[in-house]
């Protein structure tokens, strides 16, 4: 049976009914539509469908999207502000930290994730707000190298 | 790995209070999952090892999310509290530093900042992080029914892998831990077989008191994961430091004792020896940072 749901998703409120069973990853793509979050293990081990919700990086994979009900999310699609690409995305191209692009929506928000609530992390921070995300063109340095030099910036 | 699916259809039901719950779980007895942080639950029913008719949702349920002075009896944490919650809780660092450094271990940020502390003793793994500190800090666990509530040392909590004392009624609400007493400290150590995502090996945690004013170790309990069918505590060793000065030959000693008392399955041989190194380490972080400890006696 269907429920009422209500998120809010890169600051638009989208009231919809969703069965029990729909994960917050499955609404994100196919009903609200927004494709950048992307399904790669759909157990919570490869970082690919990270969110925002309530400030805190989660793998959208393991919510229950009746449980999200009345939350604050934000996916890669409400990282860029109107156009202008966020200083962690044009740094991500600055410095080639993306190679097939898979994982880089889900790098890109548990950097944001980080970047939000500490302005000056260490190497350490970033590896470890990283740790659950998993790149297989291997192209960590990179990345590492690219949201440290946000810090550097700002 | 075993094939994932989409979740199957399940029947939702959120629940307002603890009686609610109870209530769905005891008039439907076998066919409900209770989900707390769905980190394990959820996996598990996309690949279909478990399907239930019922999924009761406890978010909604006030008070289970806390971490709270309980008086006398402890530091009372609520079975929804996230282990991202306990790792960065400065109080939980300072004091209880084995179960913040074992629910740092847990899983991904992500995935901690999703699961819980009560979901991961239910779930009942043999290499449950959270249970070797919380078994070290002498843990209570409070157990809910419809009919009433029983309090439950968590050592009698575990019969075996991936299966616990619960009922199919009874809920997991609460999980108390004494404050240590004296000059005190506690200490985590553990192995995986790569990185961070991966399940632990041996799992270690030490909680110890030291008398007033000398080495001597007036208290100390010592809880492993991942060597045995369930988490366990390695009393033997646990008796051979109890009333003794402490010295790093002693140390020594008492984790030579944890390793005979591990009962590992697989790589058998590899982690009883490990369970001997991470047991020293554990007690001698923990001995370092009783003695350190500048509260001296009294709470």
């Amino acid at each position: 049976m269907k429920r009422p749901v209500e998120l809010t998703v890169n600051g638009v409120l989208y009231k919809l009914e969703i069965e029990p069973r729909r994960t917050l990853l499955e609404v994100i793509r196919e009903i609200i539509g927004l494709t950048g979050t992307k399904r790669g293990c759909d157990r919570g081990n490869c970082g690919s469908c990270t969110v925002i919700m309530d400030q805190k990086p989660i793998a959208s994979c393991l919510v229950l999207a009746v449980e999200a009900h009345g939350k604050n999310i934000t996916t890669i699609e409400g990282v860029a502000d109107h156009g202008h690409l966020h200083p962690l995305q044009e740094a991500f191209l600055e410095h080639g930290a993306i190679q097939c692009g898979f994982c880089t929506p889900g790098m890109v928000m548990s950097a944001k994730a980080l970047i939000d609530n500490n302005q000056a992390p260490l190497e350490s921070e970033i590896k470890e707000a990283i740790s659950g995300n998993l790149c297989r063109c291997g192209g960590y340095a990179r990345i590492v190298k690219a949201i440290a030099s946000v810090k550097a910036k700002s | 790995m075993t094939y994932i699916r989409r979740l199957p259809s399940f029947e939702y039901v959120s629940a307002s209070t603890v009686k609610e719950a109870c209530a769905v779980l005891s008039n439907n007895k076998g066919k409900v999952k209770i989900l707390a942080g769905g980190t394990d639950l959820l996996v598990q029913m996309k690949e279909r090892k478990v399907v239930p008719e019922y999924v009761i949702g406890l978010k909604q349920i006030s008070g289970l999310n806390k971490i709270e002075e309980n008086g006398k009896a402890g530091l009372r944490i609520g079975t929804l509290v996230t282990h991202h919650e306990i790792a960065r809780s400065p109080q939980m660092q300072e004091n209880f530093t084995c179960l913040a450094k074992a629910c740092e271990k847990i899983g991904t940020p992500q995935v901690r900042n999703l699961g819980t502390i009560g979901g991961n003793l239910c779930n009942a793994g043999p290499s449950a992080d959270s249970a070797p500190a919380l078994l070290a800090l002498g843990a209570v666990l409070t157990l809910q029914t419809g009919r009433g509530e029983r309090q439950v040392p968590l050592e009698k909590f575990f019969t075996g892998p991936f299966s616990t004392i619960l009922e199919e009624d009874e809920l997991l609400t609460f999980i108390t831990i004494p404050h240590l007493k004296g000059k005190s400290g506690s200490a985590y150590h553990y192995l995986t077989k790569r990185t961070a995502v991966d399940e632990t090996l041996v799992g270690a945690a030490a909680a110890l008191s030291l008398k007033a004013g000398d080495d001597v170790c007036e208290d100390v309990k010592i809880g492993l994961c991942s060597v045995a069918p369930t988490p366990i505590r390695a009393l033997k060793a646990e008796s051979k430091l109890k009333g003794k000065k402490l010295t790093d030959g002693l140390i020594e000693e008492a984790s030579r004792i944890a390793s005979g008392e591990s009962r590992p399955r697989s790589w058998a041989e590899y982690r009883r020896d490990m369970v001997a190194v991470m047991v020293k380490r554990a007690v001698t972080e923990a001995w370092h940072r009783a003695a350190a400890n500048k509260k001296g006696s009294g709470k």
